[in-house]
């Protein structure tokens, strides 16, 4: 009963800030406006009882990435008024076609699982799992079962990291 | 009932309190040994050897009006000193303070909460505190303060992943991210880490005086170039919240570097028989005088040190090029 009370809250709480931050025109607020976002998806891994992730969603989004975001949009200038496009429901015309592509993909992909029989993901991977604790065990399966995904993603940020290296620095 | 819902409250409002006043005696405390250093007396007029001194800047602080510029945007600027507020204080939930003692009769932990992910908390809640400054800058809708707060937000920014490093060796050595089993992880190998790992220690030192904006890292409120920081145009109450915040970051990064590096709440020598004597002081008293000479530490450098922005930058030049 709590537990279901904090999810709608939690859940309430992440759609209302995600409406905002596409809402609000001031580019600063919208930033803000993710940051809380952020903090609440974080409050909803908690529930779930993934502190690890928690922890790493606020270290690494709400603490890192939106802070660069901040430095940005401060640095740009975004006081000047958006120039006048010739059409004025480009803008609609595009959402409305967006919006639909992801009512249509949901519907997908509920169809697809409706036939399926349910699979208790989590309890058949931590049956698994000779390590307690929610760090040892995120550990253990980022090594064992998902090693080769871990690992391509690992090789991905280096690549990025020396391209935005590359292009930043012009003369090594 | 009182196990799970009054004890819990209890801890909460008596670190709470305790920190709040360590933070106001803090201030005293660096008055005093700052003017030592220089051969004066310092606060002296208010009660014996001015000990009622921070009172008497807390009702100054409370009483003074509170401006908020014309042009400056509103919200920003009066959830900015909050945001850098609060972290500093949501840290002491997991920091330990002993182990469990018997008092009055019952078992109690002398920490607030003892979670799997407590040092990756820590430096979690810490990055978020970042957002204090950077918005105070901007929020203000001035240019000294915008431009010290993007100094002080590119020096916190760059000096936790130092830091953040260093409190790898220590996981590594520990084999867990609870500060509990961090102590009691030091107690079982004979050794502080400060020992096992001078380099780590040394490191995290240096880059917690910059996270915190200390002396010689205090570039973020050169009063020369920049009219005195981000929080030039707060006042009153909001410019207490932004002060009080650096000193209560002052108090957790000296609470982290004892419970990480200096063995927590461990007596010194912990595994030596002859020194059992010691145990009669009770452990979290070893936790508050760990801390307090680190503190005394920060005060001591500041008193001794000039900035060292162009000091700094030419170890740096030299180091790496």
């Amino acid at each position: 009963m709590g537990e279901a009370i904090a999810f709608y809250f939690i859940a309430a709480c992440i759609l209302g800030f995600a409406v905002l931050v596409i809402s609000t025109k001031d580019t600063v607020h919208s930033v803000l406006f993710l940051v809380l976002d952020f903090l609440f998806v974080a409050a909803l891994y908690v529930l779930l009882g993934a502190a690890f992730l928690a922890a790493i969603q606020i270290l690494v989004y709400a603490g890192g990435i939106v802070v660069l975001y901040l430095f940005v949009v401060m640095l740009v200038n975004l006081k000047r008024p958006p120039e006048a496009h010739s059409d004025p429901h480009r803008q609609t015309r595009l959402g409305f076609g967006m919006a639909a592509a992801v009512i249509v993909e949901l519907g997908a992909v509920a169809l697809y699982s409706t036939g399926k029989p349910v699979v208790p993901l989590a309890s058949a991977a931590t049956a698994a799992i000779p390590v307690s604790g929610n760090t040892e065990q995120v550990g253990w399966l980022l090594y064992t079962s998902y090693l080769i995904p871990f690992e391509i993603a690992s090789m991905l940020l280096l690549v990025a990291m020396i391209g935005a290296i590359v292009l930043a620095k012009r003369e090594l | 009932m009182v196990d799970t819902l009054v004890i819990p409250i209890l801890k909460i409002l008596i670190v709470l309190n305790a920190t709040l006043v360590a933070v106001t005696y803090m201030v005293l405390l660096e008055r005093k040994v700052i003017a030592w250093a220089q051969s004066r007396l310092g606060p002296m007029r208010v009660g014996p050897y001015g000990i009622l001194q921070p009172v008497a800047d807390a009702v100054k602080l409370m009483i003074k009006e509170d401006i908020t510029p014309t042009r400056a945007d509103k919200w920003v600027f009066t959830a900015a000193p909050i945001i850098s507020m609060v972290p500093a204080l949501i840290v002491y939930a997991v920091i330990p303070f002993g182990p469990e003692v018997n008092l009055f009769g019952r078992r109690v932990t002398l920490f607030i909460t003892d979670v799997n992910v407590g040092l990756l908390y820590i430096v979690s809640v810490a990055s978020v505190g970042v957002y204090g400054i950077i918005l105070a800058g901007y929020a203000s809708n001035s240019k000294f303060p915008l431009l010290a707060s993007l100094r002080a937000s590119a020096q916190l920014i760059s000096y936790e992943v130092a830091v953040t490093l260093t409190l790898v060796s220590v996981i590594l050595m520990a084999g867990s991210l609870s500060m509990v089993s961090i102590v009691r992880a030091q107690e079982s190998s004979h050794l502080w880490y400060a020992f096992v790992q001078p380099l780590a220690f040394g490191i995290f030192v240096i880059g917690s005086l910059a996270e915190t904006n200390r002396a010689p890292f205090d570039m973020p409120e050169a009063e020369q170039e920049l009219t005195g920081g981000f929080h030039t145009e707060y006042s009153g109450m909001r410019f207490a919240l932004f002060f009080l915040a650096e000193y209560a970051n002052m108090i957790v990064v000296s609470s982290v570097a004892t419970t990480l590096f200096l063995g927590g709440w461990l007596r010194p020598f912990p595994s030596v028989a002859m020194l059992s004597v010691l145990d009669v002081v009770p452990s979290w008293t070893w936790f508050l005088i760990k801390s307090f000479l680190f503190l005394y530490f920060f005060i001591w450098i500041r008193a001794t040190l000039p900035i060292a922005n162009l000091v700094v930058t030419g170890i740096v030049k030299v180091v790496l090029l």
